[in-house]
């Protein structure tokens, strides 16, 4: 039913129309959504483990990982608050990259991602590989601002963008689809923007 | 998410770009103090537009909800609500939603909250459910407004604080030419943040910060800078 009086999309422009998934606006910024302060995750610090349950698979520390192959991805991005982002220029390293190092093909259909501040997400294992996800490790060609994620965040750019957690620190395949932090308060276990699926029952 | 048609109730000026907007709810919910609903328009051709707005009544008022929407010039959706909705309309509603930003009077304290702006709309309902509860948990308010004009709910939270029962108001106004008695006027900074934690009986089990995302990075590092432990810190960030 429309609601009385609601014109709808202004500065409607056709051609982003096919680019922008249902109830989201273009967004010329950048804006930051985070549930806490931002952490300064020191480099030196920094580690990436792979896990498999509770059984680490393998660890990286900052200079092995950026020694693995380095992908460019551009890519439109939009954040459940519905707000998309055209164009986003991301490098780092393929979630088939870290599996291929490590010599494994993914054991289960599910993924937790871990991030430093205790944050959780879960992505379903064939979103993060075929090319389609990454760990980010620099954004317009620079080093990742720390409110966006840095010094890593995963890219999970076809979901929406909550999936791609910002401090990531590991990613633990797990035997049963295990709900991350806003999955578990809320919002959808996938993240489709193109079938909306915002929230739990959507 | 539960999804239904909302008729607005009431609608009160709250300042001169904020107003609430009381909807009654066919359908009523239970909610947390800090949690949000989504509210949904749609146009005749279809387009939809959702935007979400904390709830500020106390929990325990199910059936009509009170929002407290800022009009922003350039939005979509605000301006709908100050210039286009009126008493008797129906608004697409969902939620309850968000669980994160959320206090209840078992959590305990003593509790830190910082509010920028509308930013105070979730800090209000946990005042309320406070109050309602007769709770007498240690509380201090960081509030930053442009002026006192600004200043939204300015009449019941200085009523709140002047019961004496542990809640502490603090105001710090960034653009008013001569501030009333006790009143900071500048921008947060760690030093304010500090010197309002030590209002606490204690250090801050929580603290809640909400408003714009620019107020919120100043206003989570400031708290972390005056002690508090990231894991202690929750933020909600209104965009922009
Ligand atoms: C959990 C949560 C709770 C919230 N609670 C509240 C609350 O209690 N009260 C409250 O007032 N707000 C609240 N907000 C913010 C609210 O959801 C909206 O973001 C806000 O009302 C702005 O919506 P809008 O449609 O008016 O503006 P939008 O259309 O979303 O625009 C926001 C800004 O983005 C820019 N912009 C966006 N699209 C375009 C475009 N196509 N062209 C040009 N510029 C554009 C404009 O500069 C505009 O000022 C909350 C947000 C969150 C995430």
């Amino acid at each position: 039913m429309a609601t009385r009086g609601f014109l709808g999309r202004r500065n409607s422009d056709d051609t982003t129309k096919d680019r922008l998934p249902p109830g989201q606006f273009l967004e010329q910024g950048f804006p930051v959504l985070s549930a806490g302060p931002t952490p300064r995750v020191k480099t030196e610090e920094w580690s990436f483990k792979l896990k498999a349950g509770p059984r680490l698979l393998m660890q990286w520390n900052w200079a092995e990982f950026n020694a693995l192959p380095q992908t460019r991805m551009t890519r439109d991005i939009h954040c459940v608050t519905t707000w998309s982002k055209f164009d986003t220029a991301w490098e780092g390293v393929l979630i088939d990259d870290v599996l291929a190092e490590a010599g494994i093909e993914a054991p289960t259909g599910f993924t937790l991602a871990h991030s430093a501040d205790g944050y959780t997400t879960n992505v379903p294992t064939v979103d993060l590989v075929g090319g389609r996800a990454m760990v980010a490790l620099r954004y317009e060609g620079k080093a990742i601002p720390p409110d966006h994620g840095g010094p890593a965040r995963l890219l999970v750019p076809h979901l929406y963008f909550w999936k791609s957690a910002k401090w990531i620190t590991g990613l633990q395949f797990t035997e049963k689809d295990e709900l991350g932090f806003w999955e578990l308060r809320g919002y959808h276990r996938c993240g489709d923007p193109w079938r909306e699926q915002r929230y739990t029952d959507d | 998410m539960r999804w239904q048609q909302a008729r607005i109730a009431g609608i009160v000026p709250r300042s001169k770009t904020v107003s609430s907007f009381f909807f009654d709810l066919p359908e009523p919910f239970d909610f947390l103090a800090g949690q949000h609903v989504v509210v949904r328009l749609t146009a005749p051709d279809g387009y939809r537009a959702q935007r979400s707005y904390s709830i500020a009544s106390a929990p325990g008022a199910r059936s009509r909800i009170e929002l407290a929407i800022e009009r922003l010039d350039d939005g979509e959706v605000s301006p709908f609500f100050h210039d286009v909705a009126e008493v008797g309309d129906e608004i697409e509603i969902g939620g309850p939603i968000g669980g994160h930003f959320v206090w209840t009077v078992a959590d305990g304290g003593p509790v830190l909250l910082i509010a920028g702006g509308a930013g105070v709309v979730p800090l209000l309902s946990m005042l309320r459910h406070r109050a309602g509860e007769g709770a007498t948990t240690p509380m201090a308010l960081l509030f930053s407004a442009r002026t006192k004009a600004d200043v939204l709910f300015r009449e019941e939270l200085s009523g709140l604080a002047a019961r004496d029962d542990g809640f502490e108001l603090q105001l710090t106004l960034t653009r008013e030419a001569s501030p009333p008695p006790g009143a900071f006027s500048r921008r947060i900074d760690p030093d304010m943040i500090l010197e309002v934690t030590r209002r606490l009986p204690g250090p801050p089990r929580r603290a809640y910060i909400c408003g714009s995302n620019a107020f919120c990075e100043r206003a989570a590092d400031g708290a972390l800078a005056a002690g508090i432990d990231a894991g202690d810190i929750r933020t909600e960030r209104y965009g922009a």
